[in-house]
């Protein structure tokens, strides 16, 4: 067992889940709010274009990311404001959102194609990086990556322990009772879509001035649709995400170290592999959810209902589903 | 007379806004605005060639806006078309490599066809099942199996049917010569697919407009609870139209199959589909307008392949626009109050 | 806390729910607030919430003038209601549930509230148990207690003992009891005068949207509450008739129980004979539309069998058109039209070479339904498309379930419709049918099911009713010597 190739793999899937674990991250807040946002793979090219563009032109990386945080947040408050005020499909907006940023960052794009701009710095933080093994891991990457490790400890500890995050998570299972409450749903779901928007954002700018350097057509092209899986694979817990974004990644170097097939395992079928795993997470998900199984797991042993429940924790009940202001 | 002008007045005012949109983008980049739209709506007229491309690209694109108008009439978000084209293309291919040198062309392309409806309506229906009984988000599962169909290809196309030596992403083993679709001459048009094309929109305009089932189908899709207390099989008709559709998708990836890339490629779909999604979104089940629709987009996205070369400037203007437009139409469906969840 | 209103008026397009509403409330007491189906009392309850604007009038909170009007400004001010099916979020536990939205910011101290106001109301409530694992009574308690903390002076419980057992109401009242010595005020909706008797200091009756009876100090008789609730009783002579048929019944249920989201209806035995009008007596919300939806074949019910013709129903059969009361959404397709309808019908509704525009031309006629066979049914008046889903029927129905028949029409097209009923009856037919008006219910029905407290009640011939009495087994008056 080779242990430096080891340790090397396991710090560069680390480093290259980051914008995927900003990415899902966004999804997250929005969606645990009640609003879905499918624009996400637009949003991540465009943004990611915009903030290559501005850091590319004046030469800052952090005017890039304030961009790219700017075009996640807009498109966000479009949804917002479209999804939620309106009540307009939030599938048909954000799937037309979807193309529409994908196109858009095709053509303003163009003419930073295959340009070389600024990229995040690498920053190796002194005395923890020279930590044997954990050091490798986790102190020398940039603060891209550094983010991406302290947003899940943060968001999980914001949803689960305060009181903001519960009401967010009220608002996204029954969002009548919290009306009746006094809480203002509309605002809040704004305030929500977009924070996640702003950190899909981050997370497009995260490949192009960072982990996938540069601008080309199409960059990071089904990222996007890549998070929303992940997402609902790790059924809206953060760390479940948080492990679904690693093993995308794991999955993804085994895949292109398998070239030579040594395993016979083709490694499409590797890459697929996460979406026919979420498909079936949903499927068992939603028929154990499903009214008529209910009654016959409530007569289950306690700690084997609580198994269930654990596993099979389902959708926000309001997801995705207009609030109407008496 | 008054209510019809009423009635188009919103929609104009859309396609204003987007077009003034697209044309604000247009002179970010730099370019001439009226040149551009120009080149986008008679960039595909100029020569037989470029009408031919466009048309190769009309008449999948045209299957696809059928098909999904069915599942759209049902009430359903079918995001999985790309998938169902993709596998069409591969059940094609499947049966095509059995093509012995001699045998009759014909039945062989038949029976690719023919493949390709059968495995692309499988592909819908498993998405449909699993949203009927298992409650699955049909965007997810769809996407998913999208997802999957594409690895599918990858599969194919890298392993077992790789060009003799090196396998690479232009596709599998080509197709016999034989096999290849005849074309006009001097073109790369081949009539047979156009002409399926109209024939499949010939047979849905009857089905959803002129048949029992088809206004069965569009009580499903307004009401599910008033159609099945008025004795609707509501179960089966959704169903039923989205096979439908997705033996439409199949039948288009087939036709990619045999008559545009005379091999399976992996982008078998090519965003045709999702154009697709964008056509039955702006028509919504209409099937009336969705012939002129998909032409407009065929023309435009055609014509932007020489944007480029003549004005330099990126081809996707044609889906920004496009986009532009379904998204303009749509807000402006919502606050006439039309536009449901 | 004191509340007052003055003059108070809420109109929902053209039907007035309340009018000139002048009470008071004073504090430090249990106020009963009665009134049949449509009386007003939940538009009132809702203003007071904050659930919805008044279109003109006053309220006044300790002598101030408020502008209730959304739920924030009636949480600020201090009045929670709790409703049937209370509005809490099934995933969170007792104390999340709570804590959502509370401004106390330690949760040790909510915690420790929730235990306090347990103890001194007697409800067994435990801060980590899920809201989804309560049942519909203790998640009733867990919202009360959440108003308490909440420091709610005015607590509205819109009839809150359906879905609850006799141990809970028992609880419930003595906690009320306690509540009210705080110097809290308590508005209690019912309909159950029973309840009223045992629980309230005050009475306040309700009838077409305005107070008939202010504020009547307990003891009250039961008549005076009825008549207040009703007015004058109707004398309905007797139809000369139909006593109650033995033989193969229309529909049967042994040993039935149905439930719906908040509360569980039986067990019970019925048998509904064929060729009869059958009115379905009880306050909005008793079971009536869950009993109907399962006579249509749309649920299947927890215990027992529903026998359709003989046949047990499994699911929804041709012969039987339920009618709900929500035509939009629910009953007929908006965007399509009679002619569409109609076809959509065909194998109930046209002969062999029948076209299907001119039967809808001659529904239309028949039924004097304003509208074109093209025209979509959502451009009709309600009372139009009432018509039209009634004319919809197809004449080989054997069962009628009807919501609200003749909801929005005018009296005589009223009539007309009933005519019609009565024809498919005495083809043989089975009609149910769900009415707030107690003078339909009594002047259409053969026989009367009255649904009280979760129960329904046998078979009652109509001929053995009168108006008073009626209204007395809806009140529970007698309800248990009746039931099934």
């Amino acid at each position: 067992m080779n242990w430096t190739q080891l340790l090397t793999d396991i710090a560069a899937i680390i480093a290259v889940s980051a914008p995927l674990i900003i990415a899902t991250m966004g999804i997250y807040l929005s969606e645990r709010a009640g609003v879905i946002n499918l624009s996400v793979d637009g949003s991540m090219l465009l943004a990611g274009m915009t903030g290559f563009a501005v850091a590319y032109t004046t030469n800052s990386v952090v005017l890039g990311f304030v961009a790219a945080a700017l075009v996640g947040g807009l498109i966000a408050a479009l949804i917002a404001y479209l999804g939620v005020s309106l009540r307009i499909s939030q599938t048909a907006i954000g799937f037309v959102l979807a193309l529409l940023c994908t196109d858009l960052s095709s053509f303003l794009g163009n003419p930073y194609v295959q340009q070389t701009g600024p990229a995040v710095p690498a920053w190796s933080i002194p005395g923890l990086a020279t930590i044997p093994v954990l050091g490798q891991l986790l102190f020398r990457h940039d603060a891209v990556i550094y983010l991406s490790l302290v947003l899940v400890p943060l968001i999980a500890w914001w949803m689960m322990r305060t009181r903001a995050g519960l009401i967010v998570r009220g608002l996204g299972e029954r969002p009548d009772a919290l009306f009746a409450r006094g809480i203002d749903v509309i605002r809040w779901r704004y305030v929500m879509v977009i924070i996640g928007g702003v950190l899909i954002g981050l997370a497009g700018v995260a490949y192009t001035l960072d982990l996938k350097q540069g601008w080309t057509y199409r960059h990071i092209a089904g990222t996007g649709w890549i998070a929303l899986a992940i997402v609902i694979f790790g059924a809206w817990r953060p760390w479940r995400i948080l492990l679904g974004c690693y093993f995308f990644a794991a999955l993804q170097t085994m895949a292109s170290r398998l070239q030579d097939n040594t395993w016979q395992i083709p490694t499409q079928v590797l890459q697929v592999a996460p979406f026919v795993v979420m498909i079936l997470v949903l499927a068992v998900v939603n028929s154990l959810g499903a009214p008529e199984l209910q009654r016959w797991i409530n007569r289950l042993p306690l700690p084997v209902r609580r198994m269930i429940r654990f596993l099979a924790s389902p959708a926000p009940a309001a997801l995705g589903q207009p609030f109407i202001q008496q | 007379m008054k209510t019809q002008f009423v009635a188009l007045r919103t929609p104009i005012i859309a396609m204003v806004v987007a077009l003034t949109i697209t044309a604000v983008l247009l002179l970010l980049a730099g370019a001439d605005v009226f040149a551009a739209f120009g080149v986008l709506l008679t960039g595909a007229l100029t020569t037989p060639s470029r009408i031919a491309d466009m048309l190769m690209l009309l008449a999948p694109l045209l299957l696809c806006a059928v098909g999904l108008t069915m599942s759209f009439a049902a009430g359903q978000y079918n995001l999985g078309i790309e998938g169902q084209i993709t596998v069409g293309g591969v059940a094609a291919m499947w049966f095509l490599r059995g093509y012995q040198d001699g045998a009759p062309v014909i039945l062989y392309w038949i029976g690719a066809v023919l493949c390709g409806m059968l495995m692309g309506a499988l592909w819908a229906l498993l998405v449909a099942l699993l949203k009927r009984y298992m409650r699955v988000s049909e965007i997810f599962a769809g996407l998913g199996f999208n997802f999957v169909a594409l690895g599918l290809a990858l599969y194919l196309v890298f392993g077992p049917w790789k060009r003799p030596g090196v396998a690479s992403m232009s596709g599998t083993e080509p197709l016999a010569d034989a096999l290849w679709l005849p074309t006009v001459t001097g073109t790369r048009l081949t009539l047979v697919t156009p002409i399926l094309a109209i024939m499949m929109l010939a047979i849905v305009w009857r089905l959803i407009r002129h048949t029992h089932w088809g206004l069965q189908v569009r009580a499903c899709g307004l009401s599910a609870l008033a159609s099945v207390r008025m004795g609707v099989p509501a179960t089966r008709r959704t169903l039923e139209a989205m096979a439908l559709c997705g033996a439409c998708a199949g039948m288009a990836g087939a036709l990619q199959v045999i008559g545009v890339y005379h091999a399976l490629v992996p982008n078998v779909a090519s965003g045709i589909g999702l154009m697709g999604l964008l056509v039955a979104l702006l028509v919504r089940a209409d099937i009336r307008w969705v012939a002129a629709v998909a032409l407009f987009f065929a023309v435009i996205t055609s014509g932007s392949i020489q944007l480029p070369l003549t004005l330099s400037i990126d081809s996707s203007i044609s889906g920004v626009l496009q986009g532009l437009i379904v998204l303009a139409i749509i807000v402006a469906r919502a606050r006439r109050g039309e536009e449901a969840a | 806390m004191h509340v007052s209103i003055q003059q108070l008026n809420k109109s929902f397009g053209p039907v007035s729910a309340n009018q000139n509403i002048t009470i008071a409330f004073a504090a430090g007491q249990i106020h009963g607030i009665l009134g049949e189906n449509g009386a007003g009392k939940s538009t009132l309850m809702k203003l007071l919430s904050g659930v919805y604007k008044p279109d003109s009038g006053q309220i006044f909170i300790n002598g101030n003038a408020v502008t209730l009007g959304t739920p924030r400004l009636a949480v600020q001010i201090g009045i929670g209601m709790v409703g049937q099916d209370p509005l809490d979020v099934p995933v969170f536990s007792v104390l999340e549930n709570i804590a959502c939205g509370m401004q106390m910011p330690n949760d040790a101290d909510i915690r420790q509230q929730i235990i306090h106001w347990s103890t001194t109301l007697g409800f067994p409530l435990s801060p980590d148990q899920r809201m989804r694992d309560l049942t519909v009574g203790q998640r009733q308690q867990v919202e009360i207690v959440r108003l308490l903390i909440a420091g709610s002076h005015v607590l509205i419980l819109d009839e809150p003992t359906t879905g609850i057992t006799a141990a809970q109401v028992e609880a419930l009242f003595t906690a009320l009891k306690t509540i009210v010595t705080t110097g809290k005020t308590v508005l209690f909706v019912t309909h159950k005068l029973d309840e009223i008797a045992v629980l309230c200091d005050t009475v306040t009756v309700l009838r077409a949207g305005q107070i008939v009876g202010t504020q009547m100090a307990m003891p009250i008789s039961k008549e005076t509450m009825l008549t207040a609730m009703f007015g004058e009783f109707l004398n309905h002579p007797n139809a000369g008739a139909k006593s109650i048929p033995t033989d193969a019944p229309r529909w049967q249920l042994k040993d039935t129980m149905l439930h719906d989201a908040t509360f569980v209806l039986g067990p019970f035995n019925l048998s509904l004979p064929k060729g009869m009008i059958i009115g379905l007596a009880g306050l909005e919300g008793s079971g009536q539309r869950i009993f109907m939806q399962h006579l249509a074949g749309t649920f299947y019910p927890d215990r027992g069998q529903v026998h359709f013709n003989g046949q047990p129903l499994t699911r929804a059969n041709p012969l039987v058109a339920w009618l709900p009361a929500d035509r939009l959404h629910e009953g007929i397709i908006g965007a399509m039209s009679l002619s569409e309808h109609v076809l959509l019908m065909r194998d109930s509704l046209l002969a062999a070479n029948q076209n299907a525009t001119e039967k809808a031309a001659q529904l239309i006629a028949d039924y004097a339904i304003k509208a074109t066979p093209d025209m979509p049914l959502q451009q009709l008046s309600g009372g139009n498309q009432q018509r039209a889903m009634l004319a919809l029927i197809p004449e080989s129905a054997q069962g009628i379930l009807l919501e609200h028949p003749t909801r929005g029409l005018d009296t005589v097209s009223a009539m007309a419709i009933w005519q019609r009923l009565q024809v498919r009856r005495d083809n043989g037919a089975t009609v149910l049918f769900f009415s707030a008006d107690l003078s339909e219910v009594m002047q259409y029905s053969d026989a009367v099911l009255v649904f009280f407290g979760g129960q329904v009640s046998r078979l009652l011939a109509r001929d053995t009713l009168s108006e008073e009495v009626l209204a007395a087994l809806i009140g529970g008056v007698g309800f248990a010597e009746v039931s099934a």
